[in-house]
């Protein structure tokens, strides 16, 4: 196919004789951005170095438009980087830190023609950073500067950007107009995009296609809906205590032991509920929540026992009667549930049950 | 903005020509014979019938200082590219031991060749200087490949330096000879007994190597955004770096082979420059080095001649004097910057 921008045919990287990642045969189409997710230390660094012509593959091939070999000078004009190295230019403003993307296209002595400042002028008005033109590189923030780096990548006008854990350092806000921004770019300028992410919920969000490193290769390569569903996540990255849900995100490992307490939850007012336990170390049981109950991996993920009802069916008798056995059990029952209706009536009647016993404590008080 | 970073470089270019003049000027008329500016500018006119006006200026003084520009400038230029190419701020061919291997190399061949009696050629000393300086700047290559923190490589530079002058002041004891006088002058630092065959030479191994630097300012500074980057932006980083060794070994070893070694002059005045430009574009600290490294020179050397005159001093003692503690406060600023 020839509207490849990228394809790799059998390609080994490593160090030395230090093979980290083999075997991968992928792709990278204009306006598309290819996340990398992957354990730390799986490689993805060493296969975007490799890429990025920085580091010779052990085996294999990268191929740009189809052609392999490509001179520094033209790989230039074809790709830009933002890695994860600091630089610390001496006396550099960001102007200058961004027209040294112009370098590829600028003549022997490297002075800029009316057309580089032009495009300069462009690639920091877009990544928003134009205010900050005679402000001196190293006094930046670590949003900022992340930000003028993706100018100096974008004013390289590339057809493929390579991102190397763009959004480490950065905050929420500022992780997420990064992302927008390189979303925009693909979008606008049908450029291809390769970055490595560890944040799985923005990879989910952004990536066009997914591709996982494990075990020194590609596990998997997929959309988002491919790739995180069912325990994937959580193989990915041999997650053993604790647990990842593609939905309600990361949990801690949950409590072991007899339930002291039990929750009555449903429609996610029970989360915050469930963290709390775990987090003072307190073994609960819950119930009876629906299979398709927004908190029922939470639950599932922390409680010692739930108790559980098939999707859009209400309680049943035996799922009653089986809560209200446990529920005799604990020395307290919370309530998180707020709403009652056809449903989950017999929830409400364990939370009478509760009130009768004596048990119920407020939600707010442990 | 634009504006005003233009007439900055425009203002710091006419203060350095001026200062070259000015300097030119007193260096031509201080001295243990006095001269008045009529004088001077009668001799350097062709209309003065006083012969040993004519040969003080134009055989005496006029080389000497035509060194001390000329070397002065190459000197600050090799500091420059050491600082870009090792990402450090007070690198230089003197800390860096470059120069102390140029001086033993130099050394060796001159004492050798008083032994066996030839008489050595400048082109020879360039060349022992030259082959001094790349060993011992492959042993700080070796150093820098182990060792990522700055201070260390400077402090294994500095070691290397106080090495290389042992093994030479040990060369200069043993080797007993009425010419050894020379040359243990020679190995403290001066631009003095500088003829016009000298000045020749410099100026063409020089001006080459400043030429060729200048025509690297492009890769140059993208070389100071990281190595990284500057591969991405289409630099050949094995020529890159092939290239940049081999200038600033030139430069260095063209100011050891001729005046000895001068210490500081290679941190102090880029330093300064950048200072005076407010920028570090190889492209402007380039040719404002040379000016700059020659002026401070001009001024170290009339300071040397005159100061305890008829002594003189070694270049190498004023140099230290006024570039130390320039060095000194690029430490305490970076520091300080470092806490902020």
């Amino acid at each position: 196919m020839s509207d490849q921008l990228l394809r790799t045919e059998n390609l080994i990287v490593g160090y030395g004789r230090h093979i980290i990642v083999q075997g991968m045969d992928f792709s990278v189409n204009p306006g598309e951005i290819v996340t990398l997710i992957g354990a730390n230390g799986a490689g993805k660094s060493t296969l975007l170095k490799t890429i990025a012509n920085q580091l010779a593959p052990l085996a294999g091939t990268v191929y740009l438009h189809d052609k392999a070999g490509i001179s520094e000078r033209e790989l230039a004009k074809i790709m830009s980087v933002v890695l994860t190295v600091r630089i610390d230019p001496e006396l550099m403003t960001c102007e200058d830190v961004v027209s040294s993307g112009r370098y590829p296209y600028t003549g022997r002595l490297g002075i800029l023609s009316e057309n580089d400042r032009q495009k300069v002028a462009e690639a920091m008005e877009m990544t928003h950073v134009t205010e900050l033109r005679e402000r001196a590189f190293s006094q930046l923030s670590d949003g900022q500067r992340q930000r003028v780096m993706l100018a100096r990548a974008v004013c390289q006008e590339p057809e493929i950007l390579v991102l190397d854990e763009p959004t480490s350092f950065l905050d929420m806000k500022h992780k997420l107009e990064l992302l927008m921004l390189i979303r925009r770019l693909t979008e606008e300028k049908q450029i291809g995009v390769i970055v490595s992410l560890h944040e799985l919920e923005l990879a989910e969000r952004v990536s066009d296609r997914i591709l996982c490193i494990r075990n020194g290769k590609i596990d998997r390569t997929g959309t988002p809906g491919e790739i995180f569903k069912d325990d994937y996540i959580r193989e990915l990255y041999q997650i053993s205590c604790g647990s990842y849900h593609p939905v309600t995100g990361a949990e801690l490992e949950a409590v072991k032991g007899k339930p002291e307490i039990f929750v009555i939850g449903g429609g996610g007012m029970g989360i915050p509920v469930y963290r709390r336990l775990q987090r003072q170390g307190i073994p609960f049981a819950c119930g009876v929540l629906h299979e398709n109950d927004m908190e029922y991996p939470v639950a599932s993920a922390l409680a010692a026992e739930v108790m559980t009802e098939k999707a859009f069916e209400p309680v049943s008798e035996i799922q009653f009667q089986k809560a209200a056995a446990v529920l005799e059990k604990c020395r307290n029952v919370i309530c998180a549930c707020t709403a009652f209706g056809t449903m989950n009536q017999k929830n409400f009647e364990l939370l009478k049950l509760a009130e009768t016993a004596g048990k119920l404590i407020k939600n707010q008080i442990l | 903005m634009k504006f005003n970073r233009k007439s900055r470089y425009i203002a710091g270019f006419l203060l350095l020509i001026l200062c070259v003049v000015l300097f030119f000027c007193l260096n031509l008329l201080t001295g243990s014979s006095q001269m008045t500016l009529s004088k001077m500018l009668e001799v350097l006119t062709g209309n003065s019938s006083d012969t040993t006006a004519q040969n003080i200026l134009l055989r005496i003084r006029l080389p000497r200082l035509s060194a001390a520009f000329l070397l002065g400038g190459a000197l600050s230029v090799s500091g420059f590219l050491l600082q870009c190419f090792f990402g450090n701020p007070i690198a230089g061919p003197f800390v860096l031991g470059i120069s102390s291997g140029a001086k033993l190399a130099v050394a060796l061949v001159m004492v050798t060749a008083l032994q066996i009696g030839i008489s050595v050629s400048s082109w020879m000393m360039v060349l022992a200087s030259f082959l001094g300086a790349m060993l011992s700047m492959g042993w700080i290559l070796l150093i820098s490949r182990k060792v990522r923190s700055m201070s260390l490589l400077i402090v294994s530079g500095v070691m290397l330096g106080y090495i290389c002058s042992a093994v030479t002041e040990l060369i200069v004891a043993f080797a007993d000879d009425a010419n050894i006088v020379n040359l243990h002058n020679w190995s403290m630092g001066s631009f003095s007994g500088t003829d016009w065959q000298d000045v020749r030479l410099m100026t063409s191994i020089i001006l080459l190597c400043l030429l060729l630097t200048f025509l690297m300012s492009k890769p140059l500074n993208a070389y100071q955004l990281g190595e990284a980057y500057a591969e991405n932006m289409g630099v050949n980083l094995k020529k890159f770096r092939i290239t940049i060794i081999l200038l600033s070994s030139i430069l260095s070893a063209c100011v050891t082979a001729f005046a000895g070694p001068v210490s500081f002059v290679g941190v102090a005045v880029p330093h300064l420059m950048k200072t005076l430009f407010g920028t570090a574009k190889p492209i402007i600290i380039i040719p404002a080095s040379f000016l700059g490294g020659g002026v401070f020179c001009l001024g170290c050397d009339l300071l040397a001649r005159n100061l305890f005159a008829p002594t003189e001093l070694s270049i190498s003692t004023v140099t230290a004097v006024f570039g130390a503690p320039v060095v000194i406060w690029i430490m305490l600023h970076r520091s300080m910057k470092n806490y902020e």
